[in-house]
């Protein structure tokens, strides 16, 4: 459990991090949201203290950050920007195995952790492992930079903007993988996003900023649902709610008895597409695949029932 | 093309001088009476085969045959040319190369090295190279196929000296770089951390630059003199107003804007990013230093030692004018009694001994470059 209690920094007395207090649940994506300017940055910097705080503190499992050195504090926190920062004369290896070999690791585990995170990341290692950055497609670069991250198997993986810089074919591609991979090993992240669609897609948590305070912090359905403020409102953008509401829910949720015509869906199809599928096709109702064989179906009223927003 | 016509303008100019002693006045001899028929007719055809080879553009190892063989019918004419004119002219005759040699070797060097620039030599190749033709020149000079030439008469009465001011040479040069870098290098780490004393030292050591040479040892003289008659124990080790010790300390002032300045740009030049990620992944300091940020700036590092070398090498001649010693002191010696030769033997070292070293440096800086693949 990651605890953020009453962190403040203050540029020219005025504040740019305004005492945020949060917490983050082990094992959970937690994403914060904001403008540019909105603090968001320069809080998950106070984390791995790269910023001093001026006020309040950070403790990870209970343990106070400003208890470390900082260098020492940051091998056990990950962090992966925008545009990578891989070390160009390092190869892709000796890159995902930087922190490992800070933390004097012995050579032959920090090559099978490598090989770990290359194949876990569909990164072939015998192809790719003795490769230098430059030789890479940006999607790939990206991928070695949270695989650097992840080296050390770290309490806390923090990201600023990870995928910033790919287009949006390979940031909808990359943003799977980090969810995949994020359930598979159970880390800890604090994602880092101007981007809502971005929060709501990978967030288990979301926190909105505005103006260096923390406007709002819930889960990704109550923010769209009941939104704090008009700021949050305007984030979670305004004729686009009801989607982004039905992009987080699946089939399975509001499944019934019945037939309908058509090929079957998945029962883990989000709404979204549910939606989409009947507007396409001009039909009223999806059969849904079932585990018994029996008839079931999705119907466009059903799904329109969730999309409402109260009053 | 441009070689070859280049070539045979230089031909109308006279290849060797041949005068009476060492201090007259040479009279022109041109290209195709400088030897013996059957020598210049082979060493001719050579010099016009290889560069007519040099016209075949899209065949860039016949143009480096061609200039080697061009090379090597340049030096016959010029090794039997002297020999030929020397037997028929008096005891103090002085053969020496003229203008047509001189326009036709500047010619054939071009066309090797552009020829061998259409290769694309890799770092090795070109360091092969260059060991290849010190070799020959070595082997030239040690055969004596030069000896009739009037540098090398002037050479040979003073072998034990040429090789004292060559050591000499090397000191002022790669000493004043070795100091230099030892105090420029955590100058430019210190000023690259620091702003403000950025913003102090660099433009000092600009003006430093900009005094020039002549004047930079006037002001030794009386500093170090004064130095040396004030505290014996600084005289004791060779600090005097003349002499090596002033010539070395210019050098070194000298030195260290090109060091502190590319050191600067060189930290300078490592994308934000990188240096972001060193600090977020844990390195302390000194392992961003020496695991980041110099590795990455070396290039730009080496850089400024290449300037500082190639400009020390021609600046310690001017030493020679202090009694510094190195090949400045047959330059002013030369200069003195009007002898060409004299000031040719301080002077062609000199720029052999630059020129190689911008190569060795080229090379170093290329080896450093980090790894390049396909950007996609």
């Amino acid at each position: 459990m990651i605890e953020i209690d009453g962190l403040s920094k203050f540029y020219d007395n005025k504040a740019a991090v305004d005492a945020v207090s949060m917490t983050v649940e082990t094992g959970t994506i937690t994403v914060i949201v904001g403008t540019s300017g909105s603090g968001k940055t320069t809080l998950l910097r106070m984390i791995n203290r790269l910023e001093t705080a001026d006020a309040g503190e950070v403790r990870i499992h209970g343990e106070a950050t400003d208890s470390l050195a900082p260098h020492l504090l940051r091998r056990r926190i990950g962090y992966a920007i925008q545009g990578h920062g891989l070390f160009p004369h390092y190869t892709i290896a000796r890159n995902i195995g930087a922190v490992p070999a800070l933390l004097g690791w012995p050579e032959d585990q920090i090559r099978a952790r490598v090989d770990e995170l290359l194949s876990l990341f569909s990164m072939e290692p015998a192809q790719f492992r003795d490769r230098y950055p430059a030789e890479l497609s940006g999607g790939q670069q990206q991928r070695v930079g949270v695989a650097r991250a992840l080296a050390s198997r770290p309490d806390l993986l923090l990201m600023d903007e990870p995928f910033g810089a790919l287009d949006p074919i390979i940031r909808a591609r990359a943003q799977d993988d980090l969810r995949r991979i994020q359930r598979a090993l159970g880390s800890t992240i604090l994602l880092v996003t101007h981007d809502m669609e971005e929060a709501i897609r990978l967030g288990d948590r979301i926190a909105v900023m505005d103006g260096g305070r923390l406007v709002q912090h819930g889960s990704p359905t109550g923010i769209i649902r009941n939104p704090a403020t008009g700021f949050v409102a305007e984030m979670v953008g305004g004729v686009e709610r009801p989607l982004r509401l039905l992009s987080l829910l699946p089939v399975a949720d509001i499944v019934e008895p019945g037939t309908a015509p058509g090929e079957a869906i998945a029962p883990t199809t989000n709404l979204r597409d549910a939606l989409a599928l009947c507007l396409w096709s001009g039909r009223d109702a999806l059969p849904v695949q079932t585990d018994d064989g029996r008839a079931a179906r999705v119907t466009l009223k059903a799904i329109r029932a969730q999309a409402q927003g109260p009053g | 093309m441009l070689f070859l016509i280049l070539g045979a303008a230089s031909c109308a100019a006279p290849f060797l001088s041949l005068a009476a002693n060492r201090i007259v006045v040479g009279e022109g001899v041109a290209l195709w009476r400088a030897a013996p028929v059957q020598h210049s007719a082979p060493a001719l055809f050579l010099l016009g085969l290889g560069l007519l080879l040099g016209l075949l553009q899209s065949r860039p190892v016949l143009r480096v045959a061609g200039a080697v063989l061009s090379l090597a019918g340049l030096f016959w004419l010029l090794s039997m040319g002297a020999a030929a004119l020397l037997a028929d002219a008096g005891r103090y005759a002085r053969v020496s190369p003229a203008a047509g040699f001189w326009c036709l070797l500047v010619i054939c060097a071009l066309l090797l090295a552009d020829a061998l620039s259409q290769l694309q030599p890799g770092p090795r190749t070109r360091a092969a190279a260059l060991a290849l033709t010190l070799l020959c020149v070595a082997g030239l000079l040690k055969a004596g196929l030069l000896s009739d030439l009037s540098i090398a008469q002037e050479f040979a009465p003073r072998k034990a000296a040429v090789l004292d001011a060559f050591i000499r040479h090397l000191w002022l040069a790669f000493g004043s770089l070795g100091l230099a870098a030892l105090i420029g290098l955590p100058l430019g780490v210190l000023c690259h951390r620091h702003s403000r004393l950025r913003e102090a030292l660099l433009p000092l050591l600009s003006f430093l630059q900009t005094i020039p040479s002549l004047a930079m040892f006037g002001i030794m003289i009386p500093l170090l003199g004064w130095i040396g008659t004030q505290f014996p124990a600084a005289q004791a080790i060779g600090i005097a107003g003349i002499g090596f010790a002033p010539a070395f300390l210019a050098l070194v002032l000298y030195s260290l804007l090109p060091v502190v300045a590319n050191t600067v740009a060189g930290l300078e030049s490592i994308p934000p990013a990188v240096r972001d990620a060193a600090r977020g992944i844990g390195m302390t300091t000194w392992q961003r230093l020496f695991r980041i940020e110099i590795p990455l700036g070396l290039p730009v590092i080496l850089t400024g030692l290449r300037i500082v070398l190639v400009q020390n090498t021609g600046l310690a001649v001017i030493a020679g004018l202090i009694g510094g010693g190195g090949f400045g002191t047959f330059v002013f010696q030369g200069l003195n009694q009007t002898a060409t030769d004299l000031i040719l033997l301080g002077a062609l070292p000199t720029v052999a001994l630059a020129m190689v070293a911008a190569i060795v440096m080229d090379i170093l800086i290329e080896i450093t470059q980090p790894q390049r693949g396909s950007e996609t």
